[in-house]
């Protein structure tokens, strides 16, 4: 009787004690990027790497459709961030350059190559957008989550491939962390807070990917030499593709064009 | 085998295998057959898991009282439950939902028909042991699996179960809309392996008190608390099997692509909750009457009088068991189910309130013109008459289905299952607990540790529970992580604060009774047969009873209330002294003319 | 302060304060009594009866007379409060309760936000002139509105306490909740049924307009509208 009891009493600490896996949330905030900048691929290390670099112009044809006017007025705390009604940047259009592609390295890489990621993704929810909306991530890498708004986010990956995920972060400065285990090209995140709130993001077994900025401009480094498809993938306007072959320490150039929907 | 006959010799069993009792300690305290060994078994785990539930609500309290600020410990939790020790919202809800859940399923549940099902039947209808022995150990030993796993649901990716105890779907059947997979699946696996043991001590019950009661025990001379856990028992034959039909529907649309609840296939989200509720109601009623029936055997035991009106008192146990099976509508009032069944399930609801309001009015008859002894187990008894009053009165607002439309899902309805089942089956368990623990451990529990212990509980219980009920009827949501969030709520933090307080010095309060419990175990005074002067057979005993319990099988002569009878210059009878000049005893009955 | 300790009701802004706030009120005094009669005579009880040296307790098994009585009593009061709600029931939930010239809107809950369709200046949903706003409910005071309602993932409920009205929204149900408010003003929509991890924060504001008002809304969402 006496040794049950112990047990129980043991059972009872234990559960309390053991808790469960205990991964902090003080991820470094590096390689942060916000709005439409070029994002590379960051490190590299472990898996083949070169220093031959593709690098090119997504433009942009025909009319830019006008974004969606976005209705924040039951989300005070975010709204008061604008000076001008916000707007859903689905559209990235300047000057006939389209940025938010998201390029990246479709086929060329020597398969079983193991790369890991330099340092983390972060992604920001501030004034109730993802910033950045579109960027790429390593399989295995993490991605930073992180809330610069003091109200309820949450976010929540829907992949085809991977297994989801679904957090929340009630207050500003909560960071958290995520992976993902296998390679999907684009993992849709939303928050059903904000209804409107959408990003995308890339996971590749390695760091050749980059999304293209506001001048349409993006380049993919470190790579060795090779025949590789590249692949640019518009949230709208579908994916185009085109194949690159570089030497060793060559810059090749691979432009491409989307145009507008029909009037 | 149980004869009523006048003046026949008792015949007894044969006991040679008894006197020698050679078991190993294996067989004897851990693949136990015998009912008592189980009964604490039921005990230890159920007590420890009253613990987590209530460390559950701690949580719950401090997120409520102190919305955003970390939870002291808080930093030891994963990220997925905490962030920077502050609550989450997907953890709290997961609070919520395993805190009812641990509390109705693995403490409240197997403490009243677990324990003292186990414990007390056999003793007092004076058998030695359940019908089924070895299925009773297997009711046991299927029930901690269960816990385990519904445990297990904190330590696995997506956290725990998160759609309430309630489990609605389509929440609890997709894990798009939790976050939660395998925690929601354990959730449904657990109650179906919990539900295979509730079956089984359920028929074991049953057979038991109608096959294995001692000559002389007939049906009126059966304590009030046998009549609650037989019909408790049979109430949990017919509505387990419903609750582990649902879960399984659950299970198979969380996992085999089924969609009984998916109104995208042609399911639809209230079949769940009529299912759920079929059961659920039956449940709750499983959860006071054993309260009910052991908190009379100590009132009239505290009174030195006859339980008033024993007849009532069986007919109106039996009356709420079987109405109880014709309001599980009053549920869904506002689910969207056809509105004349919300007047149907109104009427029966109400009529439901009858037969608690007959045991009440039949314990203030039972203390009236009585000798009260304050005993511990009697302060807790007359304290459960006190708040399940209080409790049965708050659900005459919530019968009302107009005013439904206003409280349902408010903290109107926290107060109101708090207050009938901690103010009600708590209490009754705390009373139970010590009134027969000097039967179960041969030791009595300190008096003034216990009197301390009762004092300190009735008060913070109040407090954290009584200002609910205004909460509520400012249309305080339940479940709801941040109250801050509505203009209309903010005002009121001061109370979610104070009920805070209070709910962390009543979890504190409770340490004190824990500390009462494991030190009494190893230095309590040691108990005699009969501590408390009840008519009962098991205080024929000694304490602990051997493995067996009678050495000759009782004859009952008399019911078990008949306290400063006339018979007797002892103010009490027990029920297998012959009553002196031969013959049987008074009957229990009313006496006609009264 | 006091206020949170008060059992009185907060102020209501619809026509179903009427109807049921009175009805708590019943409640309230019958329960009130059977609370102070209950629990006096139990204090009394113990005070009066407790253990004297010497004392013995009286022997009596019940008295069948007492039993009839309360049992009776007891019956009569909750069989009459249940004959006294059921008006208030029908009028509020009834399908035939809803007034047939309530404006009809649609409320479409989801994860975690209320979008609200208006049927715009035509008055009729489902026409080319609808607009769906999320999470603003906006009514003409002293006029009914029916909301067609429903869900889109999980079960959510559809919460004004000011103006004591709740229904649950079910995917795959079209319920129909009516409301007719009573005081221009803004209050708060909450949703009242465990719908996720948002489900605390799944809010709107309920702004009741005068007539004019309102229409002057209407024509500026109109216009919001034809402009996209």
């Amino acid at each position: 009787m006496r040794r049950v009891m112990l047990g129980a009493v043991a059972l009872a600490a234990g559960i309390w004690g053991c808790g469960g896996k205990s991964s902090g949330s003080d991820a470094g905030n590096t390689g942060g990027s916000t709005g439409a900048v070029p994002q590379s691929g960051g490190g590299g290390a472990g898996g083949p790497t070169g220093n031959a670099t593709v690098s090119g112009v997504i433009h942009f044809t025909g009319t830019a459709p006008t974004n969606p006017k976005i209705d924040m007025s039951q989300e005070s705390a975010c709204a008061g961030k604008y000076t001008s009604p916000p707007t859903d940047p689905q559209y990235v259009v300047k000057d006939g350059k389209l940025g938010n592609v998201f390029v990246y390295v479709d086929s060329g890489v020597p398969n079983g190559a193991k790369y890991s990621a330099a340092a983390a993704d972060t992604i920001d929810q501030n004034g109730c957008l993802y910033h950045p909306r579109i960027f790429g991530a390593v399989v295995g890498e993490d991605i930073v989550i992180k809330n610069s708004d003091n109200v309820l986010h949450n976010i929540k990956a829907v992949p085809k491939v991977n297994r989801g995920f679904n957090i929340s972060q009630p207050s500003a400065g909560m960071t958290s962390k995520r992976t993902f285990a296998s390679p999907e090209v684009m993992v849709p995140l939303e928050c059903n807070v904000h209804g409107w709130m959408h990003a995308y993001v890339g996971v590749l077994p390695h760091p050749f990917f980059a999304t293209s900025g506001e001048d349409g401009s993006f380049s993919i480094k470190n790579l060795p030499a090779g025949t590789y498809t590249i692949k640019a993938w518009h949230e709208k306007l579908g994916t185009q593709q085109t194949t690159v072959t570089v030497g060793a320490g060559e810059t090749k150039t691979a432009d491409f064009t989307f145009s507008g929907p029909k009037a | 085998m149980a004869t009523t006959a006048t003046g026949t010799t008792p015949f007894t069993y044969d006991h040679g295998h008894e006197h020698v009792d050679d078991r190993s300690f294996i067989r004897k305290y851990i693949f136990s057959t015998d009912h008592k060994i189980i009964g604490i078994q039921f005990l230890i785990m159920s007590l420890t898991f009253l613990l987590l539930g209530g460390m559950l609500a701690m949580v719950m309290r401090w997120q409520l009282g102190f919305p955003g600020k970390p939870l002291p410990g808080g930093t030891l939790l994963p990220d997925t439950y905490t962030s920077g020790g502050v609550v989450l919202p997907e953890f709290y809800n997961s609070a919520v939902t395993m805190h009812g859940t641990f509390m109705v399923f693995f403490a409240i549940m197997p403490l009243l028909v677990g324990v003292f099902g186990n414990y007390l039947i056999p003793l007092k209808i004076g058998a030695p042991d359940m019908a089924f022995p070895r299925i009773n150990m297997a009711s046991f030993w299927t029930a901690v699996p269960a816990g385990l796993l519904m445990l297990a649901g904190f330590f696995v990716e997506g956290g725990s179960a998160a759609a309430g105890w309630t489990s609605y779907a389509p929440l609890s059947a997709r894990s798009d809309l939790t976050g939660v997979h395998l925690g929601q699946i354990f959730w449904c696996v657990s109650l179906i392996v919990l539900g295979l043991s509730s079956i089984m001590g359920s028929f074991n019950y049953i057979t038991t008190v109608i096959n294995l009661r001692a000559p002389g025990m007939n049906w009126f001379r059966l304590p009030l608390s046998i009549w609650a856990l037989f019909v408790t028992a049979c109430l949990v034959l017919l509505a387990i099997p419903v609750l582990s039909g649902a879960a399984i529907l659950l299970l198979f649309d969380q996992t085999i692509g089924t969609h009984f609840f998916d109104p995208q296939a042609g399911g639809q989200p209230l079949l769940w909750q009529h299912l759920f509720w079929f059961f659920g109601h039956p449940e709750v009623y499983i959860l006071i009457l054993p309260g009910m029936g052991m908190v009379s055997d100590i009132i009239a035991n505290g009174a030195r009088k006859p339980v008033f009106g024993y007849t009532s008192m069986v007919l109106a146990i039996i009356a709420i068991g079987f109405l109880g099976w014709g309001v599980w509508g009053h549920h869904m009032f506002q689910s969207g189910m056809n509105p004349t069944l919300g007047t149907t399930f109104m009427i029966s609801t109400l009529l439901i309130a009858v037969p608690s309001a007959i045991k009440t009015f039949n314990w203030l008859g039972t203390i009236w013109k009585g000798q009260i002894t304050f005993h511990v187990p009697m302060l807790h008894a007359l304290a459960f008459v006190s708040m399940f009053v209080i409790g049965g009165l708050s659900g005459v607002f919530m019968a009302a289905s107009p005013f439904d439309i206003y409280i349902h899902d408010t903290y109107f309805i926290v107060a109101h299952l708090h207050y009938v089942l901690f103010g009600g089956s708590l209490f009754a368990i705390f009373a139970a607990v010590t009134y027969w623990y000097p039967k179960m451990f041969g030791r009595m529990m300190n008096p003034t540790v216990g009197k301390v212990h009762f004092w300190l509980t009735l008060v913070f219980y109040n407090c954290t529970f009584f200002p609910m009920h205004q909460l509520g009827l400012h249309g305080h949501m339940r479940r709801i992580y941040d109250p801050t969030q509505y203009a209309f709520l903010k005002d009121l933090q001061p109370v979610n604060t104070f009920i805070s307080i209070s709910a962390f010095l009543l979890f504190a309060t409770q340490f004190i009774f824990a500390a009462n419990f494991i030190m009494s175990w190893f230095k309590g005074e040691k108990a005699p047969n009969n501590p408390w002067l009840d008519n009962g057979l098991e205080w024929t005993l000694p304490s602990p009873p051997p493995h067996g319990n009678f050495a000759t099988v009782p004859t009952v002569y008399r019911g078990p209330y008949e306290y400063s009878s006339p018979h007797s210059d002892q103010d009490y009878i027990p029920q297998n002294v012959p009553t002196p000049g031969g013959g049987y005893g008074a009957p229990h009955t009313q006496p006609a003319g009264d | 302060m006091g206020n949170f300790l008060s059992w009185m009701l907060p102020p209501g802004a619809s026509t179903f304060v009427g109807d049921i706030d009175w009805i708590y009120y019943l409640i309230l005094v019958v329960t009130g009594v059977a609370f102070f009669a209950v629990e006096i005579a139990l204090v009394v009880f113990l005070v009066k009866y407790r253990k004297r040296p010497g004392g013995k307790a009286t022997y009596v098994h019940g008295s069948t007379r007492a039993e009839i009585i309360w049992t009776s009593v007891t019956a009569v009061v909750v069989v009459v409060i249940g004959l006294l709600s059921a008006p208030a029931w029908d009028k509020i939930k009834g399908r035939e309760g809803v007034p047939p010239n309530a404006m009809p809107i649609g409320i479409a809950a989801k994860q975690f936000e209320w979008n609200i369709t208006y049927p715009g200046a035509d008055g009729k949903l489902g026409t080319t002139d609808d607009f769906t706003v999320r999470g603003q409910l906006h009514v003409p005071v002293d006029k009914p509105t029916v909301a067609t309602l429903t869900s889109v993932d999980a079960i959510h409920s559809f919460f004004v306490p000011s103006f004591r009205i709740k229904q649950d929204a079910v995917p795959g149900m079209h319920i129909r909740v009516w409301f007719q408010p009573t005081k221009v003003g803004e209050y708060e929509l909450g949703c009242a049924e465990l719908c996720g991890l948002g489900h605390y924060r799944m809010r709107a504001i309920v702004t009741v307009h005068t007539q004019e008002d309102y229409d002057r809304w209407v024509a500026q969402q109109a216009h919001a509208v034809a402009q996209r």
